[in-house]
């Protein structure tokens, strides 16, 4: 048994080796297709009794660590900070507490991005490619702890007035999705 | 037969080498350059003599060793007269040797000195940014709207000093040109500054020398060195803002690039795409090369590039854009008329 114990080391190491797989970087996947933004509700003001229920569009992002960065790299580009600053909110509604106006689910934000909302919110539609815009959509919902915690980003460029989203608590939302927003 | 085609594959692997002017070793193109090259082929010269004569004092000493295999080594009889001759022919080896490494040393001092205390009176001051995967050019000017930023393409002239103040706007790269000077690097939020001067005129490619992610390889860029008159009227050219377009399609290209993602990170100055993101495409149409001197400046590697940047590319930062067919055949149109 001793005699073979080199091979059992060169054997576990081979099996190390077997973890050494890391997630992928995809670049040109684009996710779930962005022909929901039509049933997507932006009001709580609706005839009839019935809500009509947020479609649930899994968003392959919020699985990967590179697209969320990304979402993060973006969403300074493209000066979501101007009005949102770094979660916090200025012009814009603050991105990293539990308040939705409307929706925070990843369906939800991606047609707040993509169709704007009223009050300054613009549209980017045909401006932001749609992949881009479903990492930005992850890299917002980490702001409030909603993707994984190895996932979401532990530091940035910027100086930090905030913890990182990976250390973000998770927000229960409110809002159009959850309960009624208070406001 | 096996010979001549090893052979013939090593003759090949060393043509590979010589494809490009793209070596500290030939054709350099400054003093900084010559200085170095010169040190670097005296020191070559100098360490081939010591290796030649070390080795055939090697194969000297195995030919005359005459101690069979199986015999132990024979006890030499002691020789006053033959020690003392090794003795002085050590100390006059080691004489010899501290002396050339003084003269080496002296050498590597008046190199440093030469390459470092370039004059910078009156000279060109230009900006170096690196981006992720490419390099800004900035020839800035206090007047700011005639500040000209280019991309992937530097315009210098030919015996002026140059002053090149460089920073990065995300990771460590490093600018070199290695017919013109040694590397150096790029570091985020710090400036510094170093001078160099180009002594003869010509195109050269540059590279990035500090591993930057995944296109760092393909982080190419050429520098045009031409005389004083050619560049003053390349600047002049530069600090125009984009004409505007006179025919139909290229009305049709413009308000395609204007109403699509391109405006989102480029700018064409003389149009309301201003977005500092990626590189300036006031002059496109001007520049020799694409994608950080990796594609030459054709229609059809352009077309090829706005629709599927990450096929060519893996990991650039540009993402796919999939336009019409006549969408994108007016944008390249319009493209193409950014002289």
């Amino acid at each position: 048994m001793l005699r073979h114990v080199h091979w059992w080391l060169v054997a576990a190491a081979l099996l190390l080796l077997l973890s050494c797989e890391r997630e992928e970087r995809s670049f040109r996947q684009t996710p779930a297709s962005a022909n929901v933004v039509n049933t997507i509700q932006v009001s709580q003001l609706h005839p009839g009794g019935q809500q009509i229920a947020t479609p649930a569009v899994p968003n392959i992002y919020e699985e990967n660590a590179y697209a969320v960065s990304e979402g993060k790299r973006l969403y300074e580009n493209f000066n979501c900070v101007g009005c949102h600053a770094h979660g916090g909110g200025g012009i814009g509604p603050p991105l990293m507490d539990d308040e939705w106006i409307y929706g925070g689910e990843p369906a939800n934000i991606f047609s707040t991005i993509m169709e704007g909302r009223p009050n300054g919110m613009p549209a980017w539609r045909g401006r932001i490619p749609e992949n881009q815009g479903w990492q930005i959509v992850a890299y917002v919902r980490s702001m409030s702890g909603q993707v994984r915690t190895d996932v979401a980003s532990g530091r940035s460029d910027h100086m930090q007035g905030k913890k990182p989203e990976a250390n973000t608590p998770r927000e229960q939302p409110t809002g159009i999705t959850g309960a009624p927003a208070h406001q | 037969m096996r010979i001549a085609r090893a052979a013939a594959y090593a003759t090949l692997l060393i043509a590979a080498g010589c494809q490009s002017n793209h070596s500290m070793l030939r054709s350099s193109a400054s003093r900084q350059a010559a200085n170095i090259e010169w040190l670097y082929w005296f020191i070559f010269w100098i360490s081939l003599v010591v290796f030649v004569l070390v080795i055939s004092f090697f194969a000297r000493g195995s030919a005359r060793s005459q101690v069979d295999d199986e015999e132990m080594a024979p006890v030499l009889p002691q020789d006053e007269e033959r020690d003392r001759g090794a003795k002085a022919g050590v100390a006059v080896a080691i004489g010899i040797t501290v002396v050339t490494l003084f003269v080496v040393l002296a050498l590597s001092v008046v190199t440093g000195k030469t390459t470092a205390g370039l004059t910078s009176q009156n000279p060109i001051t230009i900006q170096v940014i690196g981006h992720q995967w490419w390099w800004e050019f900035r020839y800035p000017n206090p007047q700011a709207d005639l500040t000209v930023s280019t991309a992937n393409e530097v315009h210098l002239p030919v015996g002026k000093p140059i002053v090149v103040l460089t920073t990065s706007r995300d990771v460590i790269h490093s600018f070199w040109l290695p017919n013109v000077d040694g590397k150096r690097d790029l570091l985020p939020g710090y400036q510094s500054a170093f001078t160099f001067q180009v002594d003869k005129p010509g195109i050269y490619h540059g590279q990035c020398a500090e591993f930057c992610g995944e296109q760092h390889a393909h982080m190419g860029f050429e520098m045009v060195a031409e005389p004083m008159d050619e560049f003053q009227q390349w600047l002049q050219q530069q600090r125009k803002s984009a004409t505007d377009p006179q025919d139909i399609t290229t009305v049709r290209g413009r308000e395609v690039f204007l109403t699509h993602a391109c405006v989102l990170c480029h700018t064409v100055r003389g149009t309301d795409a201003g977005s500092k993101v990626g590189p300036d495409l006031t002059h496109l149409a001007s520049r020799r090369m694409l994608a950080a001197a990796t594609l030459s400046n054709a229609p059809g590697s352009l077309a090829g590039w706005i629709t599927d940047p990450q096929r060519l590319k893996p990991g650039a930062r540009m993402p796919a854009n999939p336009l019409q067919p006549d969408d994108l055949q007016a944008l390249v149109t319009y493209l193409r008329s950014l002289q």
